[in-house]
């Protein structure tokens, strides 16, 4: 099926199968920051933005997504950049294969709530796994973060 | 200047913003997509393998089945050579030993196609019966390896005929003498489960041809270099013709240490010449690839009334599941790593079967054996306390192992042959159990706080050792090249998974050298370019690998020095990381590197470095806790952890205090949340992140880390291990906690709420 997306802010015309999945089209795309980890909406380093909100690439049909704004973290950079610098100040990233998905979900929480509390950060991000550093490093950074921009 | 400081992670920042790093992101866009066929069944054998229909389809490049493979018999466990794990798996085989092993390997240039392709292959297996209770398969009638050509490399006590992978036993002096002159003798047998790695990334490897026609390997592994012998010796092809690269890894914790989708990418290359691509899907990482070794443990232990520890018998049965990876080794370090703890005994005997059963197989996973033993262990000495009715804080610090001290274990066990003696020269368990006791308050909290009518606060903890290294047999080395505008290149092959080895590591070369860390450029683990390494293992990396990085930076300082010394014709020559003084010529490295290269006396200086360990020093960590249990419904809440690690000096403290951070939430889910689970027929049912429960950031309560302050003189920098010991405590001390806050003891991991409830209510 021939499919708009508008990645990014760039548009794209795509030939997708209809049980074809986000996650597939834009690592074939060659955004190779949207992740596969669980295919099963369960571990969020798959989670992108369409039309502002997160959603897990791996579970939303790419048809489904046709004349949608969609963004990845390829799209964010500067702004995950500024973010990304208080978890690397803690070692916090680790292996850093949940980093991107962490990065795309925060930034959507920031989107709706620019000041949130470290206990809404945590419900927010409740869905996204990290095996390798037991969280509690990726809080401080952001705890940081949100300090220092509350200033 | 660069060692015990918090510098980010030198990959950090590029991951972080989801740059191309991992395995598949760097697949060529080209590369045919593999998929395995996988059995449905927990013992089968392959009648026939019917593939006319998919072969068909244009699509589908080959279809490989066990009869257009090398018949070769050998270990994936991913060990040096020659290995401790029994030679019982084929790269594909007519017979099928667990649900889950590979049946065939479908290629084709989309995934549709692929999909489509596996539907139409035909086997027909003939079902044999299975074993799936690991404590009914020695001399069951049922055989797991009935071929009985599977072999070992030298004696593990391997004996298919009696599906035992390996078997190891050892005393030290006379036990059943003095377990009868001891005042209180107890004994108790203790469950763990087989756990999950759980890695977000799933396994991946990718194959292709360059342009000088070498097989290259993109793969996220543990052990490139044996990647390299394994796959050579098999498939076989000269060592010189392949090359393998290991890119960023998305953790691994052990489980990626071991072959698993390389041959069947390398094999499509071969037979197609196209790039091929394989990425597990979630559920092919749960099933059909490792999980921790399930275990039965007996413990009997003896002390006098004063609270002398005067001897432990230990017994194991460990489940290997269908291929004995690593089968032995973690058995032993099962005992290895955790009764030198109690070195004042005086005797002390372990042994264990470890048993093949038709179910996902055993492999290595952080604390390798280690955390299951401690859970026995480290519960038996409360216990044991318990019916001393000594408190298990003056218990332990009776009896626990003291710096300077030493343990006949080192001497007689090591990993898979006999170990290496050594004295202990840093331990500072005594500081890291002040630290934790009065940290968590255990004078005020101890046994238990009463927090309203229905719920109860208990404390518990448990002590922990480790190795860093396996002596005399783990090698690293790492090559320093000085580049024009004095800045060096530093190439190892230690594998960083995730770890932050490579920032480590060049933390100690630039250390060495006297510059600036960012002075040093790391490129790691790539077979063709940098120097070899066992790989990142046994928590080998920075006390293995880290001696190899300091050796071959010592030798660049003189390197430089004596440059400098024949440059200017002098004897004196010195330098201080920034300028080199000759006489009265006093000149930049930027300057003199860059004149070396195009103007004077023109020379490339290159200084290696590697390291065999003699010793292989133990981390030690005292974790202590605070659980909560709601009576009503056996909810289980860890309040606080504390934890206080001597990992020597740490050479990142930010990084030590994440690997001792992530190594306790794993041990916290292997305490209280994950368990494989599989049916009685074999099937592993809760096989996504959906069903198996990985602690969320929800589960997790405050943990509170502590360095102490310690220095190993055989370390780099005085540097021991910490990636694996983190892992080892939350077991026992949740476990502890949980008997001090309602009287009971549970002996069986996980400690699910349920599981409390029911106890509670009996």
């Amino acid at each position: 099926m021939e499919v708009t997306l508008i990645i990014n802010g760039n548009r794209y015309s795509v030939s997708a199968e209809p049980d074809e999945m986000l996650l597939n089209t834009l690592r074939k795309l060659g955004f190779k920051s949207v992740k596969k980890g669980c295919d099963s909406t369960s571990c969020g380093v798959c989670n992108i933005h369409v039309d502002g909100k997160v959603v897990p690439s791996c579970a939303f049909l790419t048809v489904r997504a046709d004349h949608r704004e969609i963004t990845t973290l390829e799209g964010l950079q500067e702004r995950a950049k500024e973010i990304a610098a208080y978890v690397t100040a803690e070692g916090a990233e680790q292996c850093g294969y949940c980093s991107p998905g962490n990065l795309m979900t925060l930034m959507a929480l920031f989107n709706e709530n620019e000041n949130p509390t470290m206990e809404e950060v945590k419900h927010f991000l409740a869905g996204n796994l990290c095996r390798c550093s037991g969280y509690e490093g990726q809080h401080r950074g952001i705890a940081k973060y949100l300090e220092v921009k509350k200033a | 200047m660069s060692v015990k400081k918090s510098i980010p992670k030198v990959d950090g920042m590029g991951l972080m913003l989801g740059k191309p790093a991992f395995t598949d992101d760097l697949a060529p866009a080209d590369a045919l997509v593999v998929k395995v066929i996988r059995s449905p069944h927990a013992h089968a054998e392959i009648l026939s393998i019917d593939a006319s229909r998919a072969l068909e389809i244009p699509e589908i490049k080959c279809v490989l089945t066990y009869e257009n493979v090398p018949d070769r018999i050998f270990s994936r466990a991913g060990q040096g050579y020659p290995e401790p794990s029994p030679y019982d798996a084929r790269i594909l085989e007519k017979t099928l030993r667990y649900m889950g092993d590979a049946v065939a390997i479908v290629a084709g240039t989309t995934e549709n196609m692929v999909d489509v392709a596996i539907s139409k292959i035909k086997v027909a297996y003939k079902i044999l019966p299975a074993i799936i209770d690991f404590e009914t398969a020695l001399d069951s009638e049922v055989l797991v390896h009935a071929q009985g050509d599977s072999s070992s490399m030298f004696p593990i006590g391997h004996d298919p005929s009696r599906n035992l992978a390996a078997q190891y036993s050892m005393k030290i002096g006379d036990l059943e003498e003095t377990l009868k002159s001891c005042d209180v003798v107890h004994q108790a047998t203790y469950y763990t489960q087989a756990q999950a790695h759980s890695m977000t990334e799933p396994h991946a490897a990718v194959a292709y041809y360059d342009f000088q026609e070498r097989l290259t390997i993109i793969s996220s592994t543990q052990t490139p270099f044996h990647v390299r012998r394994i796959l050579a010796k098999n498939l076989d092809v000269p060592l010189s013709t392949i090359r393998v690269i290991k890119p960023r890894i998305g953790g691994g914790y052990g489980g990626k240490q071991a072959i698993h989708g390389e041959f069947y990418v390398a094999l499509v290359t071969q037979m197609t010449k196209q790039p091929a691509k394989l990425v597990y899907s979630r559920q092919e990482v749960f099933r059909s690839t490792y999980t921790r070794h399930q275990m039965r443990i007996d413990i009997k232990a003896g002390a006098m009334k004063d609270g002398t520890l005067k001897a432990i018998d230990v017994d194991i049965l460990s489940n290997t599941g269908a291929y004995g990876e690593h089968a032995l080794t973690v058995l032993m370090v099962a005992g290895s790593k955790t009764l030198p703890l109690y070195n004042h005994v005086e005797a002390v005997a372990f042994r264990g079967d470890v048993v093949y059963t038709n179910l996902t197989p055993g492999g290595a996973f952080r604390g390798y054996g280690a955390v299951q033993g401690n859970f026995a262990l480290e519960s038996m000495m409360d216990e044991l306390a318990g019916k001393l009715a000594i408190d298990p804080v003056e218990f332990r610090r009776m009896n626990m192992i003291k710096e300077g001290e030493t343990s006949k274990i080192f001497e007689v066990m090591g990993e898979g042959t006999e170990g290496t003696a050594m004295i202990i020269e840093s331990c500072k368990l005594d500081e890291c159990l002040d630290w934790t006791i009065k940290n968590l308050d255990w004078k005020n909290k101890y046994p238990r706080t009463v927090v309203d009518e229905n719920r109860v606060r208990g404390v518990g903890f448990a002590l922990a050792m480790q190795g860093s290294g396996i002596p005399y047999i783990d090698m690293a080395s790492a090559i320093i090249k000085l580049n024009d505008d004095g800045f060096f290149n530093l190439l190892v092959g230690a594998t960083d998974l995730g770890t932050g080895s490579d920032t480590i590591l060049g933390q100690i070369a630039a250390e060495t050298l006297g510059v600036p860390s960012d002075k040093v450029i790391v490129y790691s683990s790539d077979t063709d370019l940098t120097p070899f390494d066992t790989g990142a293992y046994a928590s080998s990396t920075t006390y293995v690998s880290g001696h190899g990085v300091r050796i071959a930076a010592e030798r660049m300082r003189e390197a430089i020095i004596d440059k400098a010394n024949r440059f200017f014709n002098v004897d004196n020559a010195t330098f201080d990381g920034e300028k080199i003084i000759a006489g009265n010529e006093t000149v930049s490295l930027a300057q003199f590197s860059t004149t070396l290269f195009y103007s004077e006396q023109q020379e490339q200086l290159v200084a290696h470095g590697s390291y065999v360990g003699t010793k292989s020093p133990p981390p030690y960590m005292v974790g202590a806790c605070e659980v909560e249990v709601d009576k009503r419904t056996g909810r289980i809440k860890v309040i606080d952890y504390y934890a206080a690690v001597d990992c020597g000096t740490p050479i990142n403290p930010n990084l030590v205090r994440i690997q001792v951070e992530g190594g306790l939430l794993q041990g916290i889910g292997m305490a209280l949340y994950e368990e494989v689970k599989v049916t009685e027929n074999g099937r592993l049912f809760n096989d996504s992140f959906l069903r198996y429960k990985v602690p969320t950031r929800m589960e997790v309560g405050p943990m509170h880390v502590e360095i102490v302050d310690s220095y190993e003189p055989s370390g780099p920098f005085g540097a021991k291990s910490v990636a694996e010991i983190g892992i080892d405590t939350p077991p026992a001390a949740i476990a502890n906690a949980i008997y001090n806050a309602t009287g009971v003891r549970i002996r069986t991991l996980p400690i699910t709420s349920e599981h409390l409830w029911r106890e509670m209510n009996k």
